[in-house]
């Protein structure tokens, strides 16, 4: 019984990182109707990002936040003003291919870059260190890992409904037009919504690197996952991506546990069974 | 007065559908000048090209003294250009209080304490006040209609365009809104009106304008304009309701 428990708890914890790897996606469609088939790569770039940080200047990666935050915010902004926003339109397929090639540019540049060799991010001590509570050995890094997850989204909950920019997002993520005319610069909005996104992705792309050895070809698996708590939790609603995150990481670990084949399997049924069930997902936003 | 807004040579189509053609006017600053027109005249076109979210295909529009064709929807809003919707399109998922804020902020350019203040003002005025919390996207018809017009003169606009804010309401609510109007007006904000409803938009304004297939066929005082002619088969004669 412990045991399932333990698994259970895990998987909340585990939760949390997904939730980070879905709360960008999840912005960056619900201002932009934009699929970023990048996202996983932009993870993982932000994570090697992080590795040169930490070697270069010897530091833990937590402080390498500092500089990775926002060197990925300048890239998401540059990113949406200078490729991606050229091509939003009526069709949403442009972006969607866009991104695609984004993706094989990315993981070819980090392969000639870094090769293919797995890295990993040295956290020291955090990595190895538990709480024990009621019988359960708890990492500390999976907890601060979920506790960074709840401040994240949060912080953008807050940011979308209590703040200027916020406004700008929703008013141009509800019409773009009368967002123009009551003065929103459409562009200058979205390339705001995908530095923050960015800067989202490389905390995500941090504590992956963390947790996980990574190499250049682990972006999509990462982009599965997100796409997987976004869709669980319902597109538009940030506390339901972080619901979306937990249910998809207590699957895989539930499913690890029966047979440690089966993780990324019970995962995939998990998305699959809220799919059928609940197309738009368990929390859709009910604003529209 | 000045010429707060100067239009000329203005001209747009679509293929074959002509939009406006050759249009010129000029706006005197702290004036309200009515447009009249049939169906399909062309008018609210007009109202886009002035605001920006229509390009002109020839001519040239100033604001101000300053020459905003090229200018984008965005930047033409901060000049001190707003306008309201025919058909009301509030940001369905903000509440009533935020739609008008994004005016407030956006438009008007204050901040904090100074903008709520503001909005509050503006809600009271428009008969919204009650509804600051409600979500836009589940209010009734007429108050959609009035947070068109509490949006836009949250943004404190030196111009502000109306699109047919008077069809659809009662008398009674006629009434109230001709006197919103006339407020606004009176504190010194330029306006062009286009109104079916004639007897409303000549309690408030001091000029019409006629246009007809994205022509202009007559400008001039209320009175006179109304008894042309040209006016009354031109226009009165499509729509003898009026």
């Amino acid at each position: 019984m412990m045991e399932w428990t333990n698994a259970i708890v895990q998987g909340i914890l585990l939760g949390g990182l997904y939730a980070l790897f879905a709360a960008g996606l999840s912005l960056i469609f619900g201002v932009m109707r934009l699929v970023n088939i990048a996202h996983g790569d932009l993870i993982v770039l932000a994570a090697y990002f992080g590795l040169t940080t930490t070697v270069l200047l010897g530091v833990h990666p937590f402080v390498a936040l500092l500089f990775v935050v926002p060197v990925m915010a300048g890239l998401g902004y540059v990113l949406q003003r200078g490729l991606l926003n050229k091509t939003l339109g009526d069709d949403i397929l442009p972006p969607l291919l866009v991104t695609f090639g984004l993706s094989v540019i990315i993981q070819n540049a980090l392969l000639e870059g870094y090769t293919a060799d797995p890295q990993k991010l040295n956290g020291g001590a955090i990595e190895t260190a538990s709480l024990q509570v009621g019988g359960l050995a708890l990492g500390v890094l999976p907890l601060l890992t979920f506790g960074i997850a709840v401040a994240v989204i949060a912080l953008l909950q807050w940011v979308f409904y209590a703040t200027s920019l916020g406004r700008g997002f929703r008013a141009v993520s509800d019409n773009q037009d009368i967002a123009q005319i009551m003065g929103f610069n459409k562009s200058h909005i979205f390339g705001l919504a995908m530095a923050l996104a960015l800067a989202v992705t490389a905390i995500a792309g941090i504590l992956l690197g963390m947790r996980t050895s990574f190499d250049p070809s682990v972006g999509g698996g990462r982009l599965i996952f997100g796409f997987e708590a976004v869709i669980i939790g319902g597109l538009g609603n940030l506390w339901g991506t972080l619901a979306g995150g937990v249910i998809l990481g207590v699957a895989q670990t539930i499913g690890a546990k029966i047979d440690p084949g089966w993780q990324l399997l019970a995962g995939h049924i998990a998305f699959l069974v809220v799919l059928a069930v609940r197309p738009n997902g368990l929390f859709p936003r009910i604003d529209h | 007065m000045p010429a707060i807004l100067s239009i000329s040579g203005l001209s747009k189509s679509f293929g074959a559908v002509v939009v406006a053609d050759e249009t010129s006017f000029d706006v005197q600053e702290g004036s309200a000048v009515g447009i009249l027109g049939p169906n399909g005249a062309g008018k609210t076109s007009l109202f886009n090209l002035i605001t920006g979210t229509l390009r002109p295909n020839a001519g040239r529009i100033e604001f101000g003294g300053t020459d905003v064709t090229a200018q984008s929807a965005a930047k033409r809003c901060k000049m001190g250009i707003a306008r309201s919707f025919q058909v009301p399109q509030p940001f369905g998922g903000m509440t009533v209080f935020e739609n008008a804020l994004v005016g407030a902020t956006q438009g008007a350019g204050l901040s904090g304490r100074d903008a709520q203040t503001f909005v509050l003002e503006v809600l009271e005025a428009t008969g919204l006040i009650d509804k600051a919390n409600t979500r836009a996207g589940s209010l009734s018809l007429l108050d959609r209609k009035r947070l068109e017009m509490a949006r836009a003169l949250a943004a404190k606009p030196k111009l502000l365009l109306l699109d047919e804010i008077a069809g659809g309401l009662t008398d009674g609510e006629c009434v109230a809104l001709i006197e919103t109007i006339r407020n606004v007006h009176a504190s010194g904000t330029t306006i062009i009106w286009i109104e079916h409803v004639v007897h409303a938009l000549l309690a408030v304004v001091e000029k019409l304008i006629v246009i007809d297939f994205g022509k202009k066929i007559a400008e001039g005082e209320p009175k006179a304009i109304m008894d042309s002619a040209e006016v009354k088969e031109i226009y009165l004669g499509v729509d003898p309701d009026v």
